[in-house]
Order: structure tokens, then C-alpha cells, then sequence
């Protein structure tokens, strides 16, 4: 079976045209680049995304901050995830790039800071 | 016990509660509202109107020619902005010509003398963008513009300085005529007065018809505005009328005292006294008579549109006075324009009836002078060094629009009856109503008021009520 | 006080213009910031999505701003933050306050990168209510993000811009339920990914060809009212639905802040509402420069950072006493283009190879962009879709005026398969 689906690995957003067979995909069409073709097969057999929020500051020069899931999580598990950033509270230093959770909800991926908290 | 209650802190009752705290009498202000000028007093032309639209011998006329000839000293002493910038009515036709020489015998039976009907030569010469279907025009230079909720803001500060009290949230569920005077049943207790003055605006025929059997009716009469950006303020240097009519004078435009351009208001009578909402039609209206003077108005720079109540009485004029079978009652009621301009003598006449029921003697440390808050705006380079240099806080642009510093955000809620909500700093500062209307700087003035309120910046809201801007925490329903 | 540089802004597009001046020889910098921090409107746009053109890595908005940031400190250019000007004179002094009071420059070179403001409510005169709980997406998005708090629970969105599609998707993860994201056009204004990660991935409901005709409540907003548009954008009464909503977040439209342009004498395109520049970013102005959404409204900040370090540069030769003799030729954009950045060039003057920036009016398949100098046609790219809702840039060679010198015109246009 084929599937249509518009790529988001960049601002160009190819749109793909995704074979699959039992589950598994065959082929990828329409992509203009590597991450395109990749995109086409994740998202058709395990879809992923990066999810970016806020997590609660107890003190220092931000009220909250800007945090990242280091690499794409599940889609299923993004609520989850949210859920689970909820009661987090960071105080000064942090340093972007800073890792402020591991293994977030079961999914292997880091919590990262995405801005300077002094 | 006190002298006298006055229901209501619009323009009427603050104004009248000014010129009340010259006599040495213990008076109370009671406003259902967060603030004063919450009703029709922040939502109208702001014409300070020459006077030759009402009819003779009413008390419109009367007012209406005592009040505007008060401006332009009220406004030296009060520090509110006013301009006399001059009226214009136009004629599109020909048929429309006599009809300005009738309102200009109007006009001179009520008490004018320097009524002009001019050409569209003449016209021009005043008003170069003029359209061309105007042919001519009744010209009224005595006719002005003013800011009408600051105007209410002065006289109620002032009042406060000088001793006055005023409650606010506090609406009147119900007075009853005691032995000595009244009884108020509010939502904040009740209270008792010797003279009751009935300054309830839109309610005032409810607050009349608790106590008399001389029934008064108020009907919502809605007008709508459009306001365009201070790019446009120049369009027009006149306040601009068509021919009035029954339902009132019609849509202007006009120039505001700050600077932008106003057109407006529709005349539309309405049953819910609570209904300020534009609609269509009405926007509609505004934009095609409005567009009848210029022949076209620069429409993408429109920057926000609003609706007044007139609270128009069916006996189509003022009610001023003692109601005839309530003695301690006086009523003010049915003030719909020319009332903005009637206002300061309608006080005067007032405040002088309640001082004489009352015997009341004058108060030697009636300060008449109010100061309102430094306008960096207006101020020059060497101006606004001087400020900053008293506090920084006025080095702090909060309102990049209006260009309103956080000093005066500060002095707005620290005036008497400070400002408590962010709608009242606005009409205090003018943040807000700049061309992003409070897009930039709302976020800022959150942090102002909730620090200096000492209130969450959660509790912060547009005008009390049910109007916080923040509803929650992030994640708070996850 | 006197300083070579003064940028106005320390937001991508300042910062970048900094950065590039002091890497082509000045010092004397001087950055005017009005907010409590560097980085602009990159602070509150925590989405990922930025500088896979700069980087060649997907950034979140802060982190691509904290590696601007970081260039000057690292090269020390001087800044003042929460410092708002107030005026620039024609004759480039600059009058700037903040608490420690006002600041008077004189300034050689002025590189303007002051960004955009919101279309308001006001603007669109949407009748109705005046309630609590009417907000730009820009405003909504500060609240969520600078202020870790949510200015309401049941949202409509108008506007399908990207700025609307990522409130929704963010307002979204913060617990707050999208009804409808409302389109006037009949073709979303933001990027196609986003209409995928924003509102397809949480189940949000695009509505094109539909606008908000009324809002109803009187201290709290209680509902909308959309209803769907004709072909000539007008909406069609009898189709008109009320949606429930706490909450009204507008994504309506970008302008260019140039109030302080104005005032200056900068002459400003009546297309874009940002300045006219020639090849080399200067305004009409001697040694006045304009970058980033302030010049026109970007999608990608990837590109204002290379408009901007190209606005550096070239204020930086400026300072350092290059003069252009003559005047640039004017770029005719027709046929569909609805403007280019820069407005003009100088064949003379010009860098070797330059990018031109525009964007179309119209939704085009299978058309090509052609650049014309005079009647001789010099390139002729082939786009299979171009869409207003995103900035195209075609490069320009100075060569190619070397083989045409006598032109007299430049002229850049769409042109469509028979």
C-alpha cells in the first residue's frame, strides 16, 4: 500500500510517497535528501518526533526554561513525556546543551536545556 | 451618617463630588464598577460641544452653553487635555443649506454670537481634505475636543484629595427613605445619607424609581466608534457633524485630544444596559457616513473600534433636580450629549442645591489644583532628563506606541484611587492604545501592577471581574 | 557621545549585523536593546527548526540566538539592554532611554534591525466584545513561554500562519484544547511541516476560506463566530458558526516597525511597509542600513542572519570610508512578484554574487522566476510551486551586468508555461 505524507526533517517539506508492505516500508519516493528518505521510513513504522516545552524554574534570571528532548521521542509517548516534565523545577547554573533528565519516560532520550539559567 | 451619597463615578458624579468637597460636608462616592469613568464616561466623542444643537430653553441648552464656556479653565486647574478646536457642520446639498441657518438661529437663541455659515470656498480653507460633495457649512469656532475619562479621573482625584470618600465594586441593591434621610443596601453594607444624589447613569431611572412615584425610563441608546491610528490625526482639524436628527448629531469625525482620529458615534436604542459589543452593521455605519466628509478614510489604519450607551431619558432631556415628592433626592438623570460638556456646570448647580439643603459651610482647605501624571510623551529632551533624574523608573519605556514610561505606570496606581486593574492604568497612561494595542507592552505592565499591587501576576485582570488575563500555569491541566 | 556603529536591535538580525561588522574591522559597536536580554524574539520561539542553513543542525530558537550571543561576548561588542530608542535625527544622532537615563549618540553608521510588530484585533475590526482573552499569537506565546503561564484553556486560532500553527501545537502541550485554527485564504500561510507537527499530529482543525466574523463575550471571551468566505474574501453570513472559546489567538499579519524610520527621513516601500534598500542594505539615508524583519517580514531566521551580516559588512565599508558614486538601478518586480529586497543595485559597486529576496502575491505551480536586464534574459529558475507564504532568493552575479553593461533596467517576473 502506498501512503502520501509531507515530510518535516526541514522548511522545504517534500511531500513523499511511502510504500509499504505487512508494516515494513519498501520504498521512499519525492525525498530531495537523506533525511528525507529516513524521515519516510520512521514515520511510517515508528513515528517520532522532538518535542520542545517549558519546565518550571525554582530561582534565578528565568521564570522558566526552555527545554528539548535531546532526540526524537515516540509519538505515542508524548504526553508522557510532558506528563512526566510537569513537577520539574531547575535552579541556577544551567548551560544550554546541559543535560537536566536522563532516559525521559522509558524512551532512551536526555532532557536538554535549551538557554542559559543564572 | 453622611451629608450626601452620590450614586455613581462617572463624569456627573465625580464632577459633582468635586465641586461638593468645597463645602465642608462628609460625602460618599459609591461605583459598581473597579473605577471611575468605568460606563458611558470612557466611551463617547469627547466633544466639548458650542451649543447649537439643543433645543432652547431646555436644560441641554442651559447646560450645555454654561458647561463649554468652564473648559478652559477647568482644564488649566485640573490638568486634564483639552483643545477648542472648532466645530463644523456640513451640508452635502442644497436642501441641507437651510437647515444650517436654522441651527445657526438655534445657536444664537441659546446664547451664541459667533456662528458662521461659510461657502465651500471657506470650507477649504479650514479643512483642505474636505470631499466634494460638502457645499457649506455652520462653522462653531467655540466647539472643543477633550479627553473625557481623564476629565472624570481629575474631578474625582480631586475630590479625593479634598476629603471626598468613594467605594467602588460597591453597587446599591436598594435605597429606602429613612427619618433622616436614606438607606443604602450595597453590596459592601449599607449605608445611611442625609442627601441621596442619583448620578446612576444608565441605572439612574432604577435608583429614582426605588424611591419616587415619578417614574423615570433610561433607554440604552448605542453608538459605535472607529478609532484610526495617530498617522491620521491630521485628516480633519474641526470636530466634523452632519445635519443632526431625531435619534441625535449624527456621525462625526473628528480629531481626539491625543491625537488620533475618531469616527462615529451610530444611534441605536437597545434593551440590555450591560451591551457595549460592536456589531456589523453598526461599523458599517460608522465607516459610510463617517467616509462622507473626506470622501474616503485610510480604512487599513484603523486601530481599534468600541460602543457607548447614552443613557437617554424619554422626556428627551436632563432631569436635574429635587425629586418633587422625595425631598433629599436629587436626580441626575437622562444626561446623554451634550452632557460630557454639561457636566461642569450641572456640578456647580448641583453641589450648590446639596450645600444649601444642607447648610453646609466651606471648606477653607479646598485645595482647587490637581497635577496628573508627568506625560513623557509631551515632554522635551531636557524634560525628560529632569524626570528621569528624580526617579529611573521614567527611563523605562514600557509602551512603545504611546511611549509611557513604568514611572508613570507607578503613578497610576499610586494617584488617589489608584488604578487597580489593567484598563484603568491605561486610560491613566494611555498604554495600550497605541497602534499594537497593548500587544507589546501587556506582558510588561503585568509585572508592574502585580509588584506593585503585591498581588500573583495571575490575579491581574483587564477591569476586575471575571477578566484575568492569566488563567493558569503551564501543564496546570496535564 | 560618538560611536562608528549603532544597531538598533539586538535581536537575530542586530546581533548578526554586529557580529559581521566587528569581523570586517570595527569597534566602536555600540547594540541598543529595549528588552532585559539579547536575542530578540528568539527567546520566546523555544520550537526547533532554526539554523539548518547556518548551522546545518535543527536549533531551538534560544539555543540559535545563544550562539550569536555568544560571538559577542566573545568579542566584547558593547550593549545596552532595556534601553528604547526614542528617535533617530536624519543626521544620525540617536536619543535612547533607560533607567540610568538618556543616552544622546552621534552615530557614523546606523544599522536599523528593530524587527516587527502584530496586526491587532483593532486592525481586522472584528465586531464584538471587548473581553478579556484576545490576544496576538506573539503576546499568547511570551505569556507561555517567557512567563510559564496560559492565557486561557479553549482556544481558536485565526490566522494559519506559522506563528499560529506553532501556538497551536504549543498551547497544545501545555494542556490547553485548540478547537479550530480559522484561514481566510484557501491555502495555509505557514510552512507545509507545520501544518503536519502543529494541528495534524494533536488533531486541530484547519478551516480555510474562513474568517471570524463576531466575538461574543463581555468580560471573558465566551465564543466566535466563523463563517465561511467567497471567492473575493468576503464572508458569506448565512454560513456563520459559533465556536466556544475562552480564548481568541490572532495570527494575522507581520508589520515591519518602522516608526523610527520614518521619523528619521528613511523612505519606506508602500509593499512592505520596511525600508527601500539598495544592493549594499543602505536606505535612502547615507550610511543608514536595514536588516531582517524590520527590512521585510522572513520566515527562516537563517536568512536574516546572512541579510544581516551582509548589512554589517557593508556598514562596515562604509565607516571605513568606501563611498558609492553613482545611483543604483531600480529592480522592477511585476508579474506576480510582489517585492524584492533590495529595491535597487549598483552593477558598479555591487558584492560578486548577491541575494535577492522576494516573495510572490499568488499560489503558482510550474512557473519560473526570470531576472531581465533590459530585454536580455540572464537567468530563468524553475519552481514547480512557489507560495506568498514563502520568502524566495535567487542569486545574483555580478558578471552578468559585466556582459550587459549598458542597463538601464532590471526587471524580475514570474513567468508561467503557456
Amino acid at each position: 500500500m502506498k501512503k502520501n505524507i509531507i515530510c518535516i526533517s526541514c522548511p522545504l517539506g517534500c511531500r513523499l510517497s511511502v510504500s509499504m508492505e505487512a508494516g515494513k516500508v519498501t520504498s521512499v519516493e519525492g525525498h530531495s535528501c537523506k533525511r528525507g528518505a529516513e524521515y519516510g521510513k520512521t514515520e511510517c513504522e515508528n513515528p517520532v518526533r522532538t518535542i520542545t516545552t517549558t519546565v518550571k524554574v525554582k530561582d534565578g534570571s528565568l521564570r522558566v526554561l526552555p527545554v528539548k528532548t535531546e532526540k526524537p521521542i515516540p509519538k505515542d509517548k508524548i504526553f508522557d513525556f510532558i506528563k512526566s516534565v510537569k513537577t520539574f523545577e531547575v535552579s541556577p547554573t544551567v548551560n544550554t546543551g546541559d543535560i537536566l533528565a536522563e532516559d525521559v519516560c522509558g524512551t532512551g532520550v536526555n532532557l536538554v536545556a535549551c538557554r542559559a539559567l543564572t | 451618617m453622611y451629608d450626601v451619597a452620590i450614586i455613581g463615578a462617572g463624569v456627573i458624579g465625580s464632577a459633582i463630588a468635586r465641586e461638593l468637597s468645597r463645602f465642608k460636608l462628609k460625602i460618599l462616592v459609591l461605583e459598581k464598577e473597579t473605577d471611575v469613568a468605568s460606563g458611558t464616561s470612557k466611551a463617547n466623542s469627547g466633544i466639548v460641544h458650542a451649543g447649537f444643537d439643543a433645543e432652547p430653553d431646555s436644560l441641554k441648552a442651559r447646560y450645555n452653553i454654561a458647561g463649554q464656556k468652564m473648559f478652559d479653565a477647568l482644564s488649566e486647574e485640573l490638568d486634564f487635555p483639552f483643545k477648542r478646536c472648532g466645530s463644523i457642520v456640513a451640508a452635502f446639498s442644497s436642501d441641507e443649506l437651510p437647515k444650517l441657518e436654522e441651527l445657526k438661529t438655534q445657536g444664537e437663541n441659546n446664547g451664541l454670537s459667533d456662528l458662521k455659515i461659510i461657502g465651500r470656498d471657506e470650507l477649504l480653507e479650514l479643512e483642505p481634505n474636505m470631499g466634494k460633495k460638502a457645499i457649506g457649512a455652520l462653522f462653531a469656532p467655540s466647539g472643543g475636543i477633550v479627553c473625557p475619562y481623564e476629565m472624570t479621573i481629575a474631578f474625582a482625584e480631586n475630590a479625593a484629595e479634598n476629603g471626598v470618600e468613594f467605594l467602588f465594586e460597591c453597587p446599591v441593591e436598594n435605597a429606602v427613605k429613612t427619618k433622616d434621610g436614606f438607606l443604602l443596601k450595597t453590596g459592601r453594607g449599607e449605608f445611611n445619607t442625609k442627601i441621596l444624589i442619583n448620578a446612576a447613569g444608565l441605572f439612574s431611572d432604577q435608583v429614582n424609581n426605588w424611591l419616587s412615584e415619578n417614574k423615570i425610563k433610561i433607554i440604552p441608546r448605542k453608538g459605535e466608534y472607529c478609532l484610526f491610528d495617530k498617522t491620521e490625526g491630521a485628516l480633519v482639524g474641526h470636530t466634523l457633524f452632519q445635519l443632526p436628527t431625531k435619534m441625535g448629531k449624527g456621525v462625526l469625525l473628528s480629531p481626539t485630544v491625543d491625537g488620533n482620529l475618531l469616527a462615529g458615534p451610530t444611534s441605536t436604542d437597545i434593551e440590555d444596559k450591560a451591551n457595549v459589543a460592536t456589531t456589523r452593521e453598526g461599523l458599517e455605519e460608522v465607516l459610510a457616513k463617517s467616509g462622507l466628509y473626506t470622501g474616503g478614510l485610510p480604512l487599513s489604519k484603523i486601530i481599534t473600534a468600541f460602543a457607548g450607551l447614552r443613557a437617554h431619558s424619554i422626556t428627551d432631556d436632563f432631569i436635574i433636580g429635587e425629586a418633587e415628592d422625595v425631598k433629599g433626592l436629587i436626580n441626575v438623570s437622562g444626561i446623554e450629549s451634550p452632557g460630557l460638556t454639561s457636566a461642569p456646570a450641572i456640578a456647580k448647580h448641583v453641589a450648590g442645591l446639596a450645600a444649601e439643603m444642607t447648610a453646609a459651610d466651606k471648606n477653607e482647605s479646598f485645595k482647587p489644583r490637581r497635577k496628573g501624571i508627568p506625560r513623557f510623551r509631551h515632554m522635551s529632551t531636557d524634560e525628560r532628563k529632569a524626570l528621569i533624574a528624580k526617579s529611573p523608573d521614567y527611563g523605562q519605556i514600557v509602551c512603545r506606541c504611546e511611549t509611557v514610561t513604568k514611572g508613570e505606570i507607578l503613578d497610576a496606581m499610586r494617584a488617589p484611587l489608584g488604578a487597580k486593574n489593567l484598563d484603568s492604568v491605561k486610560r491613566r497612561t494611555r498604554m495600550g492604545m497605541g497602534r499594537c494595542q497593548a500587544g507589546f507592552c501587556s506582558m510588561r505592565v503585568l509585572d508592574i501592577v502585580s509588584e506593585e499591587l503585591g498581588i500573583p501576576i495571575d490575579q491581574v485582570t483587564k477591569f476586575g471581574g471575571n477578566t484575568r488575563l492569566l488563567i493558569e500555569k503551564n501543564k496546570a491541566t496535564i | 557621545m560618538q560611536v562608528d556603529l549603532a544597531v538598533i536591535g539586538g535581536g537575530p538580525a542586530g546581533l548578526a549585523a554586529a557580529v559581521a561588522a566587528r569581523e570586517a574591522g570595527i569597534e566602536d559597536i555600540i547594540i541598543l536593546e529595549r528588552e532585559e536580554s539579547l536575542g530578540g524574539i528568539l527567546n520566546q520561539c523555544i520550537h526547533n527548526g532554526f539554523g539548518l542553513h547556518t548551522f546545518k543542525e535543527e536549533l531551538t530558537g534560544p539555543e540559535y540566538a545563544g550562539r550569536y550571543i555568544s560571538k559577542v561576548m566573545e568579542t566584547a561588542i558593547p550593549y545596552r539592554l532595556n534601553t528604547m530608542v526614542l528617535s533617530i535625527s536624519p543626521d544620525k544622532k540617536i536619543i535612547a532611554s533607560s533607567g540610568q537615563g538618556l543616552l544622546e549618540l552621534e552615530a557614523k553608521a546606523v544599522i536599523l534591525a528593530m524587527g516587527c510588530r502584530e496586526r491587532p484585533r483593532g486592525a481586522l475590526n472584528i465586531p464584538g466584545g471587548r473581553p478579556a482573552g484576545i490576544y496576538t499569537a506573539g503576546t499568547a506565546q511570551h505569556f507561555v513561554n517567557i512567563k510559564g503561564y496560559m492565557p486561557g484553556k479553549e482556544v481558536v486560532i485565526l490566522g494559519s500562519g506559522d506563528i499560529g500553527l506553532i501556538m497551536a501545537r504549543r498551547m497544545t502541550l501545555e494542556g490547553a484544547r485548540v478547537k479550530a485554527v480559522i484561514e481566510l485564504m484557501p491555502y495555509s500561510g505557514g510552512l507545509n511541516r507545520n501544518i503536519v507537527q502543529c494541528l495534524d499530529d494533536y488533531g486541530i482543525p484547519l478551516r480555510l476560506s474562513h474568517t471570524i466574523t463576531e466575538i461574543i463575550g463581555k468580560e471573558r471571551v465566551e465564543a466566535v463566530k466563523a463563517a465561511r468566505v467567497d471567492e473575493n474574501r468576503r464572508p458569506i453570513y448565512e454560513t456563520e458558526e459559533t465556536i466556544s472559546c475562552d480564548t481568541l489567538l490572532l495570527s494575522v499579519g507581520l508589520l515591519p516597525e518602522n516608526e523610527l524610520s520614518k521619523e528619521a527621513g528613511v523612505k519606506l516601500s508602500p509593499v512592505t511597509g520596511g525600508p527601500l534598500v539598495g544592493d549594499n542594505l543602505q536606505t535612502n539615508m547615507e550610511g543608514v542600513f536595514a536588516c531582517g524583519n524590520v527590512l521585510h517580514v522572513h520566515d527562516l531566521v537563517d536568512f536574516v542572519s546572512e541579510e544581516s551580516e551582509q548589512a554589517g559588512r557593508n556598514a562596515a565599508k562604509y565607516i571605513q570610508g568606501s563611498s558609492r558614486a553613482g545611483k543604483g538601478i531600480e529592480i522592477e518586480a511585476t508579474g506576480g512578484i510582489r517585492y524584492c529586497v533590495p529595491a535597487s543595485i549598483d552593477p558598479v559597486s555591487m558584492e560578486e554574487s548577491l541575494s535577492l529576496r522576494f516573495r510572490v502575491g499568488d499560489v503558482y505551480q510550474n512557473s519560473s522566476i526570470a531576472l531581465y536586464l533590459d530585454e536580455n534574459r540572464v537567468i530563468n529558475k524553475k519552481r514547480p510551486i512557489l507560495t506568498p507564504g514563502e520568502m524566495e532568493t535567487l542569486i545574483l552575479k555580478k558578471e552578468w551586468f559585466a556582459k550587459y553593461p549598458n542597463t538601464k533596467k532590471i526587471i524580475l517576473k514570474l513567468e508561467t508555461k503557456e
